[in-house]
């Protein structure tokens, strides 16, 4: 086929383009609600600890999944914790939570808070890799304004 | 076949708006059915969820349960269809022989989303999504077809919902145990015509569990294993337009399956009770024929009969059914759970008496595309 | 008690960024049609099928049903299986499970990809907890660039290391690929010149997104020596879905679910020494650097020794054991067929049809799949029914 026909099938050939757009209206649940309750009244961190092996997980959730024994107990942990790994974003995508573009760089940190035996995922305020190393001491900052609506009432952590 | 049994069931009570999340009611019933079957989590030594990336809001929505399910710490995989079909995937991972026990749990909330929406997108989006196809406007397209076909009418529809509505007041799961009359079911709001409100299955949030076990591993449990005898799963083609939307082909197909494997050749006679997929009250009609209990177009007269009332020769959904609670891919596998608790003698006031084998279907995709069905046995 | 079985054939489509002349279930079809071919079966000698992908990267609910015309599933057993970036590989592992339980003798495994259609990341980025965790996810690569950065401080890897393994697999796959969807060459410099999409991780170190489809047949016992004399035996198959956090699944160094599968994997098919008796290995690795971590996971060398080993060259084509002969999914990424693609590839190997990028006398083939939380599948095919 000659270039020229081949362009012209090439042409023919459509898309279309639509967008699918559900909204949700998730369900915190009784453990995802006490945490973000805590966060947003009292500025503090909770985690949930295993009553067989003792470990406090953070976020708080329903059952320590190597044990496999309900959580009840909350137990609050320190908003300063340690970086254990994380990575700086660049590529673009769309925030499914917003729709809207994702602002970028961002770094996202997966921090083990003091008293904490899991990590939790958030960002970090430095956004130069070259400023950043796991291992370092990161502290929570929170919102003025706190919603409860959101993990977000911790704003970011910063490096100390 | 190797001896496979069902030695463990749970569910939720069914509900609008559950305050629990997925993964606490995934945890509730994954541990009731522990209890339930008398074994800890130590001897499941393999899982299976079934879970909806749509229903959920969340892409690999299996994610969310994995703890809450036991599935940390084994071999499990993620059926994304109906609960039927994940058990069908828990037997078929213990007859290949490198299993023996497996956990199958099931869970959806339909309070998170729009129903109507996450429905629309099962239509392809080219051709059909546009026209604004969901899982009740489709329906009611069938349920017109099936009337039209065989002269089914709507108070036979509505004799379905009255008599599925009126068992649920025995099922302490139930969402929507009620006492109505035809009148009701024929006077309530229309959906999409011919359907109405009350010929249509709620929304609902809801989780199941059912633990299989290879016979050779159930002796250490305290109750009455139930066995399973037959299964068979099916599906149509795709697009409605490509569909007899009144032929129940892929449900016979797969009926015939279970059948041969279970030595049934006169189901309305060799079966005790059925728990079928009735999302809609016409389903009902349209499940007995394809399961052999009449023949085609007799779904009506069977119905007006009293055949599959409680007390009747083969009662259809002592528990409800869907029309009384739909928690989305958890409803088969409660099909399933109804039916053990059937064939065990546990099934308190909707019992039906001297039960032996039970039907549990369940159907994936829009108008009953895919079907599955277990034959069990005491 | 289950039955043996095997891979009795293979389909794929030619892979590429977008192909808009067909649509899902047309790519489908394409991989269908080969893997029948390639065992001399017609779509009547399937007796069920197994299907996966991610609703929401093809923007359709229930797309195991839409997807039923690409297969002809008219009046078939349909079942679909769905784990993420893991659903290749785990719609691989049940259609050996529909087999080996007895009640299905030959069996359609189908996985396929339309990435041009979707916002993938979008998608992936809802698998986050919504509430607690989705706003700080860096997507799908956020989590490999994270334990990269952990494993480079604690072993003293470099973005070089695993620039050797972005060079190794885009170079099969030019050379003996002709599915692949990137053809070209590239060089170290090529790599650290990329700009990074997140530290530490570059463009070419990290996969591509491509559409296309993949299709693969298994057999018990009895028909599979019947369809063809060269079936491919499936001798251990781990898997392991380790969490439902990310943060409790961040584990350094290397990926604990990977070690858990493949040792179940061993197992199950009597392998002690994987290095030695591994031939081929076809390894999910998304980005370039689970290439330098993921070693010592596989058992393949020592804790931290995963930049030495690619430094020694032992896992080019040529070498003692050769990863990626099929350019991997650093080449070709359709994430509902790659897992699947690993299995296929590996398939091919010990049934002695890899064309151009057969490794010669492969016997023992080990095939990997990844994605999710951090969660992995393993499958090892031999040449043999067993190993002894």
């Amino acid at each position: 086929m000659s270039s020229q026909k081949q362009e012209e099938k090439s042409e023919e050939l459509l898309s279309i383009s639509s967008i699918v757009d559900v909204p949700y209206n998730y369900n915190a649940g009784y453990y995802v609600s006490q945490y973000l309750r805590e966060l947003k009244e009292n500025g503090r961190i909770l985690g949930v600890k295993c009553p067989k092996c003792q470990k406090v997980y953070v976020p708080p959730r329903v059952v320590c999944s190597q044990c496999f024994v309900q959580t009840k107990e909350f137990v609050p942990v320190s908003d300063t914790g340690t970086v254990k790994a994380f990575c700086v974003v660049t590529v673009p995508y769309t925030n499914p939570n917003t729709g809207e573009p994702k602002k970028l760089p961002f770094t996202c940190a997966y921090i083990k808070l003091d008293g904490s035996d899991s990590n939790i995922m958030h960002c970090l305020e430095e956004v130069d890799e070259k400023k950043i190393r796991a291992g370092m001491r990161v502290q929570a900052v929170f919102n003025e304004i706190r919603t409860g609506d959101h993990f977000t009432d911790i704003k970011h952590f910063k490096i100390i | 076949m190797e001896r496979v049994a069902i030695i463990g069931v749970a569910q939720t009570k069914y509900q609008r708006n559950s305050p629990s999340s997925h993964d606490e009611m995934a945890f509730e019933v994954a541990q009731k059915a522990l209890e339930d079957a008398g074994v800890s989590i130590e001897d499941i030594d393999n899982t299976v969820t079934c879970t909806n990336d749509f229903w959920d809001g969340r892409t690999i929505s299996c994610m969310t349960i994995t703890d809450a399910s036991g599935s940390s710490k084994v071999p499990t995989t993620n059926v994304e269809g109906d609960g039927t079909l994940g058990v069908l995937m828990g037997l078929m991972r213990i007859l290949s022989g490198h299993f023996e026990t497996t956990l199958v749990v099931a869970q959806s909330k339909g309070s998170v989303g729009i129903p109507g929406l996450i429905t629309n997108a099962i239509f392809d989006p080219l051709y059909e999504r546009i026209l604004g196809l969901d899982a009740i406007n489709s329906a009611a397209l069938q349920a017109r077809m099936y009337m039209f076909k065989y002269g089914i009418t709507e108070e036979q529809c509505a004799r379905v919902s009255v008599k599925n509505h009126k068992n649920a007041k025995n099922n302490p799961y139930a969402q929507l145990p009620l006492d109505i009359t035809v009148k009701d079911v024929l006077k309530s709001r229309m959906l999409a015509d011919p359907i109405k409100l009350l010929d249509t299955s709620p929304v609902s949030d809801g989780a199941c569990a059912v633990i299989l076990s290879r016979e050779s591993a159930t002796r250490k449990i305290s109750r009455r294993p139930i066995w399973i005898k037959g299964v068979g799963h099916c599906s149509d083609t795709y697009h409605l337009g490509d569909r007899d939307l009144s032929d129940v082909s892929a449900l016979k197909s797969a009926a015939k399956r279970a059948y041969d494997m279970a030595g049934i050749s006169n189901p309305w006679k060799e079966i005790s009770l059925a728990e079928v997929y009735d999302a809609f009250s016409y389903m009902e009609l349209m499940w007995m024929e394809g399961l052999g209990f009449c023949d085609r177009g007799g779904g009506g007269a069977l119905m007006d009969s009293g055949f599959t009332e409680m007390g009747g020769s083969l009662p259809v959904n002592p528990s409800g059914g869907v029309l009384s609670a739909h928690p989305v891919l958890a409803a088969g596998l409660a099909r399933i759970a109804e039916a053990v608790l059937q064939l065990r003698g546990e099934a308190g006031a909707r019992q039906v008496a001297g039960a032996k084998v039970a039907l549990a279907h369940g159907i994936e995709g829009a108008c009953g595309q895919g079907h599955c069905l277990f034959v069990l046995g005491s | 008690m289950g039955r043996r079985t095997a891979i009795v054939g293979v389909g794929q489509t030619n892979h590429r960024s977008k192909i808009p002349e067909c649509n899902g279930q047309e790519l489908i079809a394409i991989a269908v049609r080969q893997a029948l071919d390639s065992a001399g079966l017609m779509i009547k000698d399937i007796d069920a099928v197994v299907v996966g992908n991610m609703d929401h990267f093809e923007s359709i609910n229930y797309v195991d049903m839409w997807s039923v015309l690409g297969f002809a599933g008219y009046m078939k057993p349909v079942l679909k299986v769905t784990t993420g970036g893991t659903t290749g590989s785990a719609v691989g592992h049940a259609g050996f499970y529909h087999a080996a339980s007895g009640l299905f003798d030959v069996v359609l495994a189908v996985g396929w990809e339309q990435n041009s259609e979707s916002d993938t990341t979008a998608a992936i980025v809802t698998h986050c907890e919504p509430l607690i965790e989705r706003d700080f996810y860096g997507g799908a690569i956020g989590g490999l660039a994270s334990q990269y950065s952990a494993y480079m401080d604690r072993y003293g890897a470099t973005e070089e290391d695993a620039a050797l393994v972005s060079v190794r697999d885009r170079r099969n796959a030019a050379l003996y690929n002709p599915y692949a969807h990137l053809r070209k060459t590239i060089t170290v410099e090529d790599v650290m010149s990329s700009p990074y999409i997140a530290y530490p991780l570059r463009l070419l170190h990290m996969c591509p997104r491509s559409d296309g489809a993949c299709a693969v047949i298994f057999a018990g016992e009895e028909k599979a020596t019947k369809i063809t004399d060269r079936p491919a035996w499936v001798w251990g198959v781990g898997s392991s879905h380790g969490a439902t956090y990310l943060g409790d699944a961040i584990a350094i160094p290397g990926l604990p679910s990977l070690e858990k599968a493949s040792r179940d994997a061993y197992r199950m098919a009597g392998i002690t020494n994987p290095f030695k008796q591994i031939d081929v290995a076809e390894l999910y690795l998304p980005a370039a650097s689970a290439g330098v971590a993921w070693m010592e996971s596989m058992g393949f060398c020592e804790e931290g020794g995963g930049p030495k080993f690619i430094k020694s060259g032992v896992t080019n084509m040529g070498g003692e054991l050769p990863i990626n002969p099929s350019g991997g999914v650093i080449a070709t990424n359709c994430i509902g067929a790659t897992g699947l693609i690993r299995i296929g590839e590996a398939a091919l190997q010990v049934m002695g049809k890899a064309e151009k990028r057969q490794v010669p006398g492969a016997k023992v083939a080990l095939a990997t799949g990844f994605g999710g939380c951090l969660w992995s599948d393993v499958t090892i095919l031999g040449s043999k029914p067993r190993l002894d």
